[in-house]
């Protein structure tokens, strides 16, 4: 019998999809031209894009690196026929103050201890931020660092850091002591207040009787002479070293039990989140003194970061409130069911997972933070701000606008940049869902 | 025999506090509450202590001598005769004034952005990336003195538009100058005037309403009501019938005719900006310091916005659109209908947020001289009358208060939307 039927027995060979669908052209035809609104709007962003473009680059290339004033730029560039607003950056305003801009007043021969305590910064910050690249051990700086860091910054003598560390050593060795002996709430009591009673008390004496018998140290710097960038990165660095811890002991206070304890939790939160930081900095600079023993009068820039700590500690807290309220009921429960006490709980079921699911929210108030820093210039502090008024102010660069603020805006805008990622990448190596 | 051995007595003992866990809570509160206490107790008197050594009592008596300064930018009269008061008052219109602009416009900017960033189209949504990214990671403390600086160095001087052959020409069709002293926009004048209401007497706290704007007010205000009701019927009938009566051209009249008439009747019009001597004359002027901020507020604000939104537009998982879609709905209702309403309940808190931070945030204004509650009361206030602490302890309150009666309003929103779970 014959065949009535054709019957294909093996596949026809995949064809290529046409050349419109793939490749840049595919890509162009479904992204930029899928249709006639989006074709004109496509066309319309290009040639906004373009028109920024043609202005902003020829103003950049500008060859007025030497020039020692505005007029001189001027001049420059009027030579090469360029007038008009827009014809071209004045960059020797940046290369006159770009050390002033970094360092404030600071001695010039001192640079190196600012730039030395920077670079220490990414040491200490590596064991936090990449732990599976550099060794565990240097865990250990990241936990000095704090203390060497002001050392560094202000000077005075190398036992001022070491007797507020060898505080913590003396709280350890006081409650290891009374815990074999008595009890561990008493030894906790026991150790915070020795701790408290070194600080305040015996601290003073016993750093001076040191410092007369081993003079070590370096050369004091007054906190009038710091400024610029260096003094953006101090304020903000300690207060999100502090606030963070600050602000997780007030969300567990807002999330606990205990009614009073809670009652002033939730009253210093949203009275702190309720006024500007600019009222709470101008509380630093007129009352916080009437506030303290007669006679007390501490550094300025001291005041200023307790406050921004203040202020973002409430922030702080209301984040990680955020994380412990969208954990499930369950992890609670379980951590009950395990016979775990309150902090035990906190410590190895709560707080991992609370953190891990507010750290967006905790970056990005470290990056409000940052970005705060720049109110200290309206009370005074010379911040990158505040000498970007005191340059255009000079007879010189009278009428500087663009070039300041865009290196004043491009430094903020890579750290503030740089944390955003930051979190991004860490949200993703920490993602433990199934996706 | 057996002998039942009595239970152990329960006889308080002063380590029960610590060791029991029914009392141990209670302990910890007390002295929390005691710590509290003699904190609070501490820093009061080294305030007395400290107020009694410089000779300075605490009164707000200072409020009611004359402020002796001016302040240009105000919503109502003022001289430097007035008192502190009023200055403070002055101010707190003025903060309230650039916060409800800056809402508006960052809102608008915000929105627009947040979904164009959502745009399909490749480009559109990279401009939009840069601009939030641009304005998110720069203090806004920094944008504010930038485009104060901006205006003063790149605008003209009112001088340049005298002249047969002016240098600068005023804008929009004629009728706005931008200056390097503000801005001058046409202002609303009505020709029959109902003239104004006197409010609080001779009080610090006086001011006048203008009875035509309160009367636009009222009639928008009903006629966006009966617009209302005529949807409500509107629905009654679709559910009853199916059937939906077209009623946007009803709709639109009951709100726009009646406003239509009252302008007319009130003689509403508008009076330009003109050059007089070596200023202008006539219309609004907007200070530079206003428009900085307003502007500088609103941009840095609407990236914020721009993300709260497009989070919460992705918030809404695809499985609704594409059900709506199932269920036979055009694009525009699934947006409507489907999406916008489970959106919103994720945008608005957020969203109300960004409002009082852009109220806060205002408070920067000193940096540019524009005169709200900070440059008034914590400011000049502070420097001529010493009185630091009350001065400061007010303005917090103040802000304090603005920002309390934001967080009702955004309670009370979230206990109205808030989804029925089971």
């Amino acid at each position: 019998m014959s065949d009535l039927s054709y019957v294909r027995t093996e596949m026809l060979p995949e064809q290529a999809p046409p050349a419109t669908a793939v490749g840049i052209i595919g890509w162009m035809r479904e992204n930029l031209f899928s249709g006639w609104f989006n074709s004109i709007l496509t066309i319309a962003a290009v040639l906004f894009i373009y028109m920024v473009l043609s202005i902003v680059v020829p103003w950049m290339v500008s060859p007025t690196w030497e020039a020692t004033s505005l007029a001189n730029c001027r001049e420059i560039l009027a030579e090469l026929g360029r007038e008009g607003h827009f014809s071209g950056a004045c960059w020797g305003v940046i290369r006159e103050r770009w050390i002033q801009l970094l360092f404030g007043f600071y001695p010039p021969e001192l640079y190196w201890r600012p730039i030395l305590a920077f670079v220490l910064l990414f040491v200490a910050l590596a064991p936090v931020l990449f732990a599976e690249y550099v060794p565990r051990k240097l865990i250990w700086f990241s936990a000095l660092f704090p203390f060497l860091m002001p050392w560094m910054l202000w000077g005075g003598t190398v036992w001022n850091p070491i007797a507020v560390v060898a505080g913590f050593a003396i709280a350890y060795f006081v409650y290891k002591a009374v815990d074999t002996a008595v009890g561990s709430i008493a030894a906790m009591i026991a150790a915070v207040v020795a701790a408290i009673v070194w600080w305040l008390v015996l601290l003073g004496p016993v750093v001076a009787g040191l410092s007369s018998i081993i003079p070590l140290g370096f050369e004091v710097v007054e906190s009038r002479q710091f400024g610029g960038f260096m003094l953006s990165i101090t304020i903000g660095i300690v207060a999100i070293v502090v606030s963070l811890p600050l602000g997780v002991v007030l969300a567990l206070g807002r999330q606990s039990d205990l009614m009073i304890v809670k009652a002033i939790c939730v009253g210093f939160i949203e009275f702190i989140r309720g006024v500007p930081l600019i009222t709470l900095l101008f509380v630093a600079s007129t009352l916080l003194n009437i506030f303290l023993p007669p006679g007390t009068n501490f550094d300025i820039i001291l005041r200023v970061i307790i406050m921004a700590t203040l202020f973002s500690a409430a922030y702080m807290a209301e984040v990680v409130r955020g994380g412990l309220a969208a954990l499930p009921k369950g992890q609670y429960e379980g951590a009950d069911s395990l016979g775990l006490n309150y902090w035990q709980a906190q410590r190895l079921i709560i707080m991992p997972q609370a953190l891990k699911i507010s750290i967006p929210g905790i970056v990005s108030s470290f990056i409000g933070l940052f970005k705060d820093t720049t109110l200290v210039s309206i009370i005074g502090l010379l911040d990158p701000l505040g000498l970007s008024q005191g340059i255009r102010a000079d007879a010189n660069w009278n009428g500087i606008v663009w070039e300041l603020y865009g290196f004043i805006a491009l430094f903020f805008f890579v750290f503030c940049f740089g944390m955003s990622r930051y979190s991004m990448y860490l949200e993703r190596k920490l993602q433990t869902g199934h996706r | 025999m057996t002998t039942l051995t009595d239970p152990p007595k329960e006889s308080f003992r002063l380590s029960m506090l610590i060791y029991d866990t029914r009392y141990r809570s209670t302990t910890f509160q007390v002295l929390a509450l005691i710590a509290f206490l003699i904190l609070i107790g501490w820093l009061i008197s080294n305030t007395a202590q400290n107020l009694a050594e410089l000779g300075k009592e605490p009164s707000f008596r200072f409020l009611g001598e004359p402020a002796g300064y001016d302040i240009n930018q105000r919503l109502i009269d003022y001289d430097s005769q007035s008192p502190h008061l009023r200055a403070a008052f002055v101010g707190l219109l003025n903060t309230l004034l650039v916060a409800v602009m800056g809402c508006a416009l960052a809102t608008v900017l915000g929105v627009t952005i947040g979904v164009l960033r959502l745009s399909k189209n490749w480009v559109v949504a990279k401009i939009m990336t840069v601009y939030v990214e641009m304005f998110r990671n720069v203090p806004v403390l920094l944008w504010i003195v930038l485009v104060m600086a901006i205006m003063i160095e790149t605008l003209p001087s009112p001088s340049a538009f005298r002249g047969a052959d002016p240098e600068a020409t005023l804008k929009v069709f004629d009728t706005v100058a931008l200056t390097n002293r503000g801005v001058y926009v046409p202002e609303p004048l009505f020709s029959r005037s109902l003239g104004d209401l006197h409010l609080f007497g001779n009080s610090a706290l006086n001011f006048n309403i203008s009875l035509d704007l309160a009367l636009l007010v009222a009639v928008l205000v009903a006629g966006l009501f009966v617009s209302g009701r005529i949807k409500h019927r509107a629905d009654r009938i679709q559910e009853a019938t199916g059937e939906r009566p077209t009623t946007w051209y009803l709709r639109l009249g009951v709100v726009v005719i009646p406003v239509v008439i009252v302008l007319i009747a009130l003689g509403f019009h508008l009076g330009y900006p003109e050059l007089k001597g070596f200023n202008f004359a006539g219309g609004t002027h907007m200070r530079n310091s206003l428009i900085a901020l307003w502007l500088a507020l609103s941009l840095y604000t609407a990236a914020f916005i721009a993300e709260i939104v497009r989070a919460g537009i992705m918030a809404i998982s695809h499985g609704q659109t594409e059900a709506a879609a199932a269920l036979g709905l055009r694009p525009k209702r699934i947006m409507n209908l489907v999406v916008l309403p489970q959106a919103l309940r994720v945008i608005i808190p957020p969203l109300i947020s960004q409002y009082l931070n852009l109220t806060k945030n205002s408070s920067l204004a000193i940096a540019v001289g524009y005169m709200d509650i900070t440059g008034t009361l914590m400011g000049i206030t502070l420097n001529q009358t010493g009185r630091e602490l009350e001065t400061v302890m007010l303005g917090m309150l103040i802000y304090l208060i603005i920002s309390l009666s934001i967080s009702l309003v955004m309670n009370w929103y979230n206990e109205r939307v808030k989804m029925v779970e089971r």
